[in-house]
């Protein structure tokens, strides 16, 4: 499996995160619990696919197509 | 060893239960007001504990991290990582949902390694069962053992006599190990650190939870979002429904609320009655009667709104649905500067902006808050309709286009001037505003609940006292200014001029006389001088002296135009019956002997009240929820700009 960012994933697909970009933005999705090997899988999306609610185990995240573009992920 | 603390800040994630545990420890015992120099709201309360000691509790905005990333966040970060703070607390409780344990231990390990003698309030607890609660709690306390572990449910009170008595004493914070890798302080300007930093955190969270995997708790939370989700933000439904609910709560505060509004404006009104017929007549009385007691009744009268408003808030808050809707919305605001967060305010200020701009408190982007008020008070709101209606009534002709009537269209249009006029000024002000944060959004998508009445009573009783007690004391001084400003004049002025009305000869009666008087009064008192003396200014725009005296009573409230036009025509005012004053409106001519009021000059003042910040009530509010006087100084200046070229440009159009 390739990595691809998580706007490339139809809602649905189990994934799992590779790697998480390294810039601001990318250390404060960190904190909010996305590290590599984090499993989740995209639950669903406003129109537009932005934001997007990510199941992230125990609990519901919603976040924007810019900042899912940071997040790197694998199906599995 | 027992120790005396006297300050306590409740610290955690958001959505953890903080509010309602703060709720619980102070009940009505609370203050909001404002951290200095920014425009994060402050709750502090008195808890009482068993022993009869008193502390004060600092309730934190919620935040995942103590690394800043927005205003709201750096106020933790300063009073909790900034050893030389005045307001440092003395020890910490930590709010952590145990449903949600992974993230909700960041935090923890933060404060952790900040040397904090710490409490943590467990909460949640309802969603394990008792062996998983009991084993967590375990491996927390042996991996933190100078931590005390209490389990709580601040939703129906359990837990909270076992936390106060926690809270009498206290473990001294041994030789602690940290946690993470790094300083706090090291990571600050550094987002490679920062990052690496979590990682190695959450990677040692991991090792700590280990097998721990509670049964059942997160599957049946996810099944019952995913339930309630397929509806709720659903493209079709899903914004129907926000429609639907938009349209009930603008109405709500839009109709509902004038009742108890006319209720409180007539006792208001009486009561004034009633001291004048007690007390001697003289300027102390009409101070009272006619400065004080209109001024106390003009704050008063907001409440209705206010209380409405955050009833609907609250209970969107505290249901869980306020995040949908910001989820559905984001992306339609986003280009315009806006957020999700900024539909309630902007629907709100439609009805009234005063609500609306303390409904944007909630934003937490300090720019998208910004814009939001800023922008708000530029929606048609209620007090705009009474001058419209004149103004339509006098100078658009009642004719049907089709199946519309044209006077209809006309108000239709102007309430479209306003919410595009909001959107483009809110689209400038994203380019003039510098962002101090990223722009995010990232946010979790809590659980449903039913709303629990004591909270959202609670939530509504805070904003009533803070409207009253601190934007009602700027509203009081300026209505009692401007009443002044109205009454009073340079004497010999005032008196030559009722004299004048005395000495002429005619055949007026009682009430006729006292319109004249009346008339007189306001002609010559600051404020008319004023309308004379700005009246070079406005003639561009179509306007003499009368109006110019109307424009400025007019910023104690808009629909305050209407009765000054009537007291400078002589005409009653009773608000009901309007055509008195159409019919001496109408009448008015201008020096050529064109009539005044034609429809350029009527369709210039339109544009002038559709944008000027004509409402002294908003400004006040404004100062309070910006904390400054900065902004709503700017905006009266924006927005009055904007009015008088609107306005001069309408005329010149029309013309
Ligand atoms: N089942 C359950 N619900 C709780 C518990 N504690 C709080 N709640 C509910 O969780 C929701 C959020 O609680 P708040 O007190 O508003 O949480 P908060 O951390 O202050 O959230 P923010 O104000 O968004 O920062 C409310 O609906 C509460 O009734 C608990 O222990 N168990």
């Amino acid at each position: 499996m390739i990595d691809q960012g998580l706007n490339d994933y139809p809602n649905g697909t189990p994934l799992i995160v590779t790697s998480v970009a390294d810039n601001l933005l990318g250390a404060k999705l960190t904190e909010m619990g996305i590290v590599e090997g984090k499993k989740m899988r995209v639950l669903y999306r406003a129109p537009f696919g932005c934001p997007l609610a990510i199941d992230m185990g125990d609990h519901v995240l919603s976040l924007r197509k810019a900042e899912a573009r940071l997040i790197m992920v694998a199906s599995i | 060893m027992s120790l005396s603390y006297n300050r306590i800040c409740l610290v955690g994630n958001p959505n953890t239960g903080k509010s309602s545990l703060f709720n619980q420890l102070t009940g009505l015992q609370q203050h909001i007001g404002n951290f200095p120099g920014v425009t994060v709201e402050k709750k502090v309360g008195i808890c009482t504990l068993k022993n009869g000691q008193q502390i004060e509790l600092i309730d934190l905005p919620g935040t995942y991290s103590l690394i800043p990333q927005s205003e709201d966040e750096r106020v933790v970060y300063e009073l909790l990582a900034n050893e030389g703070h005045p307001e440092r607390p003395q020890q910490i409780i930590c709010v952590i949902d145990v449903s949600n344990l992974e993230r909700n231990l960041l935090l923890f390990t933060q404060l952790y390694d900040q040397n904090w003698p710490l409490t943590v309030a467990l909460t949640m607890t309802d969603y394990l069962n008792q062996s998983d609660l009991q084993s967590i709690q375990a491996k927390l306390e042996t991996s933190f053992p100078d931590v005390r572990f209490v389990a709580v449910n601040p939703r129906i009170g359990d837990g909270i006599d076992l936390l106060k008595e926690t809270l009498i004493t206290t473990t001294a914070v041994l030789d602690r190990v940290k946690f993470g890798e790094m300083a706090i302080k090291d990571l600050l300007s550094n987002n490679v650190l920062q990052r690496r930093d979590a990682q190695s955190r959450y990677r040692r969270i991991a090792l700590l939870l280990g097998d721990w995997n509670p049964k059942g708790s997160a599957s049946q939370k996810k099944t019952t979002i995913s339930n309630w989700d397929r509806f709720l933000v659903h493209p079709i439904y899903g914004y129907l429904l926000l429609l639907a609910l938009l349209l009930v709560i603008f109405q709500v505060v839009f109709q509902v609320a004038s009742y108890p509004m006319d209720w409180i404006d007539g006792a208001f009104g009486e009561l004034a009655q009633i001291v004048k017929n007690q007390l001697p007549e003289g300027p102390f009385t009409n101070l009272i009667t006619d400065g004080i007691i209109p001024g106390i009744g003009g704050v008063m009268v907001f409440i209705p709104q206010i209380t409405l408003l955050f009833f609907f808030l609250a209970m969107l808050e505290e249901s869980g649905y306020m995040a949908r809707i910001v989820f559905i919305t984001d992306r339609i605001l986003r280009p315009f500067g806006l957020s999700g967060r900024s539909v309630i305010p902007l629907v709100s200020s439609a009805a009234c902006a005063i609500p609306g701009v303390m409904a944007a408190r909630s934003i937490p982007n300090y720019k998208d808050k910004l814009i939001t008020i800023f922008v708000a008070p530029l929606m048609s709101c209620s007090a705009r309709i009474p001058v419209y209606t004149v103004l339509i009534a006098l100078v658009i002709p009642s004719v049907h286009w089709g199946p519309f009537n044209v006077q209809g269209l006309v108000l239709f249009a102007l309430y479209g001037l306003g919410l595009i006029t909001a959107l483009m000024a809110a689209l400038v002000m994203k380019f003039v505003i510098r962002a101090k944060d990223p722009n995010f959004l990232l946010m979790e998508m809590p659980m449903y609940r039913w709303p629990r009445w004591s909270q959202v009573s609670i939530s509504i009783w805070n904003k009533v006292k803070v409207f009253v007690l601190d934007a009602g004391k700027v509203i009081l001084a300026i209505s009692i200014l401007l009443w002044g400003l109205a009454s009073y004049g340079p004497s010999q002025r005032m008196e030559n001029a009722l004299r004048e009305i005395h000495t002429h000869d005619h055949d007026w009666s009682e009430s006729e006389l006292e319109k004249a008087e009346a008339n007189a009064r306001l002609e010559n008192s600051y404020i008319g001088i004023m309308g004379k003396t700005i009246e070079p200014a406005i003639a561009p725009l179509g306007y003499d002296w009368k109006i110019g005296i109307a424009l400025i009573t007019s910023f104690a409230a808009r629909e305050v135009f209407v009765g000054s036009m009537a007291t400078i025509y002589s005409v009653n005012s009773d608000g009901e019956e309007d055509s008195g004053l159409l019919d001496k409106m109408r009448a008015e001519t201008t020096e050529t002997g064109e009539p005044r009021y034609n429809l350029a000059t009527g369709l210039s003042l339109m544009v002038f009240y559709a944008y000027a910040m004509q409402c002294m009530a908003t400004l006040a509010v404004v100062r309070r929820e910006t904390n400054s006087w900065k902004w709503p100084i700017l905006q009266l200046f924006a927005m009055g700009a904007l009015a008088y070229l609107g306005a001069w440009f309408t005329y010149t159009i029309f013309q």
